[in-house]
């Protein structure tokens, strides 16, 4: 698969982990291969959003240009090139 | 000398200390939006390390380290405990932190939730699955309990460097003699009343075993209806709650120094209040033979509250402060091994688990 040029959205309670960006730079032709990337830059932060076996946390969101990732496949979600990710904590907590 | 008091809470930590143990300074919360199921104070090495479990409802598990005093806290790049690979299993929380005995100064222990024990040699920088009590034949028939399915306790022997105890809901006791290797389970004389087979050998809903450190073959277990003790290192158990006015509850608690001295905050099993709406801690001096009711200092009537499997504890100071931590978020200390009790925090979160222990 070609490594298509992304940008991933990052809500502000998970900017710290990224050295306080809002925004990240990413590749990856899936939703699993961009959150690859993050990891290998990112470990802290990957594993806010995915287990050790690579699941997707229960109540953290992503959206592929706007598309609930789940919806299209979950981590095997496509991204075209420009596309943009975003992270979002679902409702849950109290 | 200072005593320091970890408090974990539903929603954050907070720490409290105090020269006397009755004047207490508190400082939270930290780590917020986080459930602290287990804390540590590990003081082998001479400094103090707190050890916390912090799971957000959001962004998953994770485990942290401050070494000043909760002023900062550290948490490896790498996942600190995590499910290998081949396991399949992910981590759902940490149940419990326990640094290992005195000559292993290296050595803490986490339980976790799916069932299973981890162990870090430095100092709980980094964590290895325990393989021999994961593949265990026995595993798959562990269920959760209302908590979850999880391995809540873990006793590291204070002088033979290879047993450990654990305990888990449901499944009742395990042992091992090896260093993690082999494991059995020693439930004999457990009641399983949530089955049709009320002995089992494996499978009770066992709350909470504290172990005799002055006699470590003394063991005292609250299980999901009756506290027990066993004499033979748990070969078997015995029922000793003839004596409380509640066969259930979640925590035991035992005295550093003094032995045979053990506590218990039991709760009726028919309403899972304490009776009558007493706030009483119990002590016994002869092993669970007899017990007091301690509660001078402590709310008279209308405490419709619980203490939770790891919210009562007891500190290494002399004498021996006790401590617990309530459902409804108050939070009382003894300076005097329960004769009198003082409130160090209220209207926290419900308290999930407090530690204490004399920092320099």
């Amino acid at each position: 698969m070609i490594a298509l040029a992304v940008t991933v959205r990052l809500p502000s309670v998970l900017r710290e982990l990224a050295n306080g960006a809002g925004y990240l730079d990413a590749s990856g032709s899936t939703l699993g291969e961009v959150l690859d990337g993050i990891g290998a830059r990112y470990p802290m932060l990957e594993r806010r959003l995915r287990d050790e076996q690579g699941e997707l946390r229960r109540y953290v969101n992503f959206y592929v240009d706007g598309q609930e990732c789940r919806a299209i496949g979950g981590t095997a979600a496509p991204v075209e090139e420009n596309a943009e990710v975003m992270v979002i904590p679902s409702v849950a907590g109290g | 000398m200072d005593v320091l008091l970890a408090v974990g809470t539903r929603k954050g930590l907070w720490l409290a200390r105090s020269r006397d143990r009755r004047q207490w300074e508190v400082t939270g919360p930290m780590l917020p939006l986080a459930d602290v199921k287990a804390v540590a104070i590990d003081t082998r090495s001479g400094g103090t390390r707190l050890l916390a479990a912090a799971l957000d409802s959001h962004f998953g598990p994770s485990m942290v380290i401050s070494d000043d005093f909760g002023a900062t806290w550290s948490e490896p790049d790498d996942a600190p405990i995590a499910f290998p690979a081949d396991t399949g299993a992910a981590l759902e929380g940490v149940w419990q932190l326990a640094p290992g005995p005195e000559n292993q100064p290296g050595v803490v222990y986490a339980g976790v939730e799916p069932s299973a024990l981890f162990r870090s040699d430095d100092g709980g920088r980094s964590f290895e699955l325990v393989r021999g009590l994961w593949e265990h034949p026995h595993r798959e028939q562990w269920f959760p309990g209302g908590g979850g399915k999880a391995l809540h306790t873990v006793i590291p022997h204070p002088v033979e460097r290879d047993r450990v105890i654990v305990a888990m809901s449901t499944g009742g006791v395990y042992q091992t003699a090896d260093a993690g290797t082999n494991w059995k389970p020693t439930n004999t004389g457990i009641r399983a009343d949530f089955q049709p087979e009320e002995y089992p050998e494996f499978g009770q809903c066992v709350h909470k075993v504290a172990m005799d450190p002055t006699e470590p073959d003394r063991l005292f277990l609250q299980n999901h209806g009756e506290l027990y003790r066993s004499g033979d290192g748990g070969a078997g158990w015995e029922p000793i709650s003839d004596d409380l006015p509640g066969d259930f509850g979640f925590p035991v608690a035992t005295h550093p120094r003094r032995p045979g001295v053990v506590y218990s905050f039991p709760i009726s099993s028919g309403t899972r209040f304490p009776e009558d709406g007493r706030c009483r801690v119990y002590r016994s001096e002869d092993s669970g033979t007899t017990w007091q009711g301690l509660d001078n200092g402590l709310p008279e009537d209308g405490y419709w509250s619980a203490v939770l499997r790891d919210a009562l504890c007891c500190d290494d100071a002399e004498p021996a402060g006790i401590y617990f931590g309530s459902r409804s978020g108050e939070v009382y200390a003894s300076a005097d091994e329960g004769d009198s009790w003082r409130l160090v925090a209220r209207n926290l979160p419900d308290v999930l688990c407090v530690r204490a222990a004399v920092v320099g």
